[in-house]
């Protein structure tokens, strides 16, 4: 078979299952606008956002934190009754520019309180009670390349793939440092054997096909993103560390003009069981420089209304504090948006409710799948209810 | 298919390999099949842990401040690591290999995590100890382990407030499948598994107070119903027979799966009373098993893979990081599956990132080169941070080089540099042999090398192809 017809018909196969007029869906696909950019922002581990976000006017907050409350005189004021917290200086600045949106109390029904079993679900879009196999950009893939193949779509900044980017019928690509998986995919033994692709698909199983087609499709990624990323070399000064690496390879991948959509990234751990306000502030540290230079990196470049960027987490942290200095394992939490292209800006909706707990936790409001669906459907012009697997209504952010 | 093909077939199939250096004796097939499958060895129980020295670990961590507890919560750490490599190399030096085999995949279907290593090591126990015996023991067995009661929460399910957890999970995952139950028969089980639980000493125990002595109503029939009673009911469904089998036919036949196959696996099943020894000599002497169409198809496990490497040259990981460090970086864990639902298998296995890494592995295992790749963190690992640097959970297991001692020495006797010896090596591994295109890139690796060399080379490099994560 076809490389294009394999993938072609194992996603039909998969796409019919969620939606049975899935022949009709396919038109919206097709006007998928590929400017528009998306990066998928993981802050591994669950960051506390009552203390990120700080609703520094609630004497609850600071009952419930004892220790590791941010004191009011430290907090950045955003409004009357939420202020980011003091590392966060250059997200306060995009903030006040009208780049940043804010939306509280995410989360959905049910929430696990497992890292993994929590993580599972933000990256497969599932209930908390499903196990789904694939990852929910992963699904846009599958869809996508069912129309039109781009093997760059989608691009994972690390050595391997999370359950977000694993579609049922392909996968995105993961990717550290474009000249690393170039030199990879350019010893000889490889480079010959991703030549022998059509030998090899046509004339073998189904699975020999499909390694081969990994392959081949390797070669060619790395080789395409290594060669235009050369393009274009940032001026600015990214921090040195890691993600500040990560966000610097995506800026010069999006100013070079690579074919990718979308960009998956991670930060973390914050999982601050313990001494949780200087780990914290580092890592919001870094969140936050790094954000800075990536936006000035767009408007100077001209993309800034093409980027959309936001931030999750598995899960935010209990409201009360533990005997650590640090807090546990909690539930729902808020989501940054950067962009040029906010339709609003600002808060999004009400700060979280100190007074109305379900068992110490916050109650979420709003539910992940509706902000994915949003996306999908408004920013990446696809069909949301395929690749969710269900209809969600959209909010209006953008 | 030739007798010696079908033999390589079910020896890659039921044991992760057949070794390069032996040819079976044995001129009838049933009689090897019987051979694997009635291996009588002695039970070696894995044993890294006592639970005093768990518990005692875990008494001096509640007292001190948790940044000092670090030492302990490597220690805990550490036992696991060894208990997965005292399992990896039972399932490379095993002689009842098969019984490792059916292990690994009843790990995939009972999947479990556990932070507690002796709770592990209960459950590796159970698994292997009745691999080959009968599925409603085993099922039974997981059902009161200390590592799936805490893992689905049955130790939170008591009869003010149930918890559904494990009753969802025992029906969907473990014994029916999908469709085979109502969220009302869920909603009634997780009341009848009320006061299931394990005690301090890490045994089951029964806690009459917290269960739920009222009237359930599941499947149809209504009674006082226990947890013992619903698993009666589970197996006495031939739909469990059916989802059991069908599970297996994937794992040691065909992710495709063919339902007159199976119907047939899954009667005998049934009618057998679950015994898993029987199930699989009905599979592996079913003419079926041998067809072209299942013969090379199956993309194999990281375990596999790695396993099966000792059947070609013998190796063995001088330290449990680096054993651990591959498993990770292929997506299998021993111990650490992504969820309740194990490991997707299949396709699943394969991306560009851990093809990559599958080609070059065979270079780091056995030629000691530098393999630059960090696996994803480790969430369990993301607690035990250093007070340095915030990135230290990320590179834990980024090993650099892989630390194993390997023995060449059968492989250089058995081949001959001045034949045709890539041919020769190809052969002797794959039933198809790959295309001359695929066996072409593996000569220009032996172009200018010589005597053993030629031969460790075309080694190598035959098990980097594409061709060989296949079994």
């Amino acid at each position: 078979m076809k490389r294009r017809t394999f993938i072609k018909t194992s996603v039909l196969a998969t796409a019919t299952l969620y939606l049975p007029n899935f022949l009709k869906a396919s038109e919206d696909v097709l006007k998928t606008a590929p400017n528009k950019k998306l990066i998928v922002i993981q802050l591994g581990g669950g960051n506390d956002g009552l203390n990120t976000v700080v609703p520094f006017n609630n004497d609850l907050y600071y009952k419930a934190r004892p220790q590791i409350s941010i004191p009011k005189n430290e907090v950045l004021p955003l409004d009357a009754m939420l202020g980011l917290h003091p590392m966060m200086k250059e997200i306060k600045d995009m903030y006040d520019d009208g780049f940043v949106a804010l939306i509280n109390n995410v989360g959905y029904p049910e929430p696990d309180r497992s890292h993994f079993r929590s993580m599972d679900i933000w990256q497969s879009a599932s209930g908390s009670k499903e196990y789904i196999a694939s990852g929910w950009l992963g699904r846009y893939h599958d869809l996508q390349n069912s129309i039109s193949v781009n093997d760059t779509l989608l691009l994972e900044i690390d050595d391997s793939l999370s359950l977000a980017s694993k579609g049922n019928s392909s996968n995105g690509l993961a990717l550290k440092d474009s000249k690393k998986l170039f030199n990879e995919v350019s010893t000889p033994f490889i480079a010959q054997l991703g030549k022998n692709y059509n030998a090899a698909a046509d004339h073998n199983h189904d699975n020999v096909s499909y390694l081969y087609q990994t392959l081949s499709s390797t070669i060619s990624s790395a080789k395409y993103i290594y060669q235009t990323s050369k393009i274009f070399h940032s001026a600015l000064t990214y921090p040195n560390h890691e993600f500040g690496h990560s966000m610097k390879t995506i800026a010069e991948l999006i100013i070079s003009g690579v074919n990718t959509s979308i960009y998956y990234v991670s930060l973390g751990s914050f999982d601050t069981h313990f001494n949780q306000k200087k780990r914290q502030a580092v890592l919001l540290k870094q969140l936050s420089e790094t954000m800075s230079v990536f936006m000035k990196d767009m408007k100077a470049n001209g993309k800034i209304d093409d980027v959309l960027a936001f931030t999750f987490s598995e899960f935010g942290r209990r409201v009360q504090e533990n005997a650590s200095e640090g807090t546990d394992h909690g539930t729902a939490n808020q989501i940054f948006l950067f962009g040029g292209g906010l339709k609003q800006k600002g808060i999004l909706n009400d700060a979280p409710n100190l007074s109305d707990l379900d068992n110490g936790d916050l109650k979420y409001t709003v539910d992940f799948r509706h902000i994915y669906a949003t996306i999908l459907r408004k920013w990446l012009n696809t069909n949301d209810n395929i690749i969710l697997g269900n209809s969600f209504p959209s909010l209006s952010f953008i | 298919m030739e007798l010696q093909d079908k033999i390589k077939h079910l020896f890659s199939r039921a044991c992760f390999g057949k070794p390069l250096n032996t040819v079976s004796s044995k001129q009838d097939l049933k009689e090897v099949v019987h051979q694997i499958i009635s291996t009588k060895s002695k039970y070696t129980s894995l044993q890294v842990v006592t639970l005093e020295d768990v518990e005692k670990m875990k008494a001096a961590m509640k007292t001190m401040p948790k940044e000092d507890a670090k030492e302990f919560r490597k220690a805990l750490r550490d036992s696991q690591l060894q208990l997965n490599q005292l399992w990896f190399e039972q399932m490379v030096n095993s002689s009842n290999t098969l019984q490792e085999k059916m292990a690994l995949f009843w790990h995939g279907h009972f999947a479990c995590r556990s932070a507690n290593p002796f709770f592990d090591q209960q459950y590796v126990e159970i698994v292997r100890k009745n691999a080959l015996g009968n599925f409603g023991t085993l099922l039974k067995e997981i059902s009161k382990s200390p590592s799936m009661l805490q893992f689905l929460n049955n130790q939170q399910n008591k009869k003010e407030h149930p918890n559904e957890n494990f009753a969802r999970e025992v029906m969907e995952l473990f014994t029916l499948g999908r469709g085979n139950y109502t969220e009302q028969d869920v909603k009634e089980t997780a009341r009848a598994f009320t006061g299931f639980a394990f005690d301090k000493s890490a045994q089951f125990i029964f806690r009459k107070k917290q269960h739920d002595e009222g009237i359930k109503t599941i499947f149809g029939k209504s009674g006082n119903f226990d947890g013992d009673d619903v698993l009666e009911m589970l197996l006495e469904k031939k739909e469990c027979a059916h989802f059991v089998a069908t599970k297996i036919y994937r794992f040691f036949v065909n992710d495709k799966v063919n339902d007159k196959n199976v119907q047939e696996l899954s009667a005998a099943f049934y009618h057998s009373g679950y015994n898993i020894q029987k199930l699989l000599h009905t599979l592996f002497t079913s003419n079926w098993f041998y067809d072209a169409e299942n013969v090379g198809v199956k993309i194999k496990s990281p375990i596999e893979l790695l396993v099966g490497y000792t059947r070609i040259i013998p190796f063995q990981f001088t330290d449990n990081k680096s054993n651990v460090f591959i498993q990770k970086s292929l997506g299998q864990e021993l111990l650490n599956p992504p969820n309740v639902a194990g490991w997707q298998g299949g396709k699943n296995w394969i991306d560009s990132s851990s093809l990559l890494f599958r080609m070059r592995l065979p270079q780091a295992v056995y030629f000691e080169q530098e393999i630059n790749f960090t696996p994803k963190a480790d969430i369990t690992e993301m607690y035990s941070f250093t007070k340095n640097t915030i990135t230290d959970s990320y590179i834990k297991f980024a090993v650099k080089k892989i630390k194993t001692q390997f023995d060449w020495s059968e492989i250089i006797l058995k081949f001959n540099a001045s034949s045709d010896v890539v041919k020769d090596i190809s052969n002797a591994i794959f039933i198809n042999p790959p295309p001359q295109a695929s066996l072409s890139a593996v000569r220009k690796t032996i172009e200018n090398a010589t005597s053993e060399a030629v031969i460790k080379n075309a080694t190598i490099s035959i098990m980097s192809l594409p061709e060989y994560q296949l079994c």
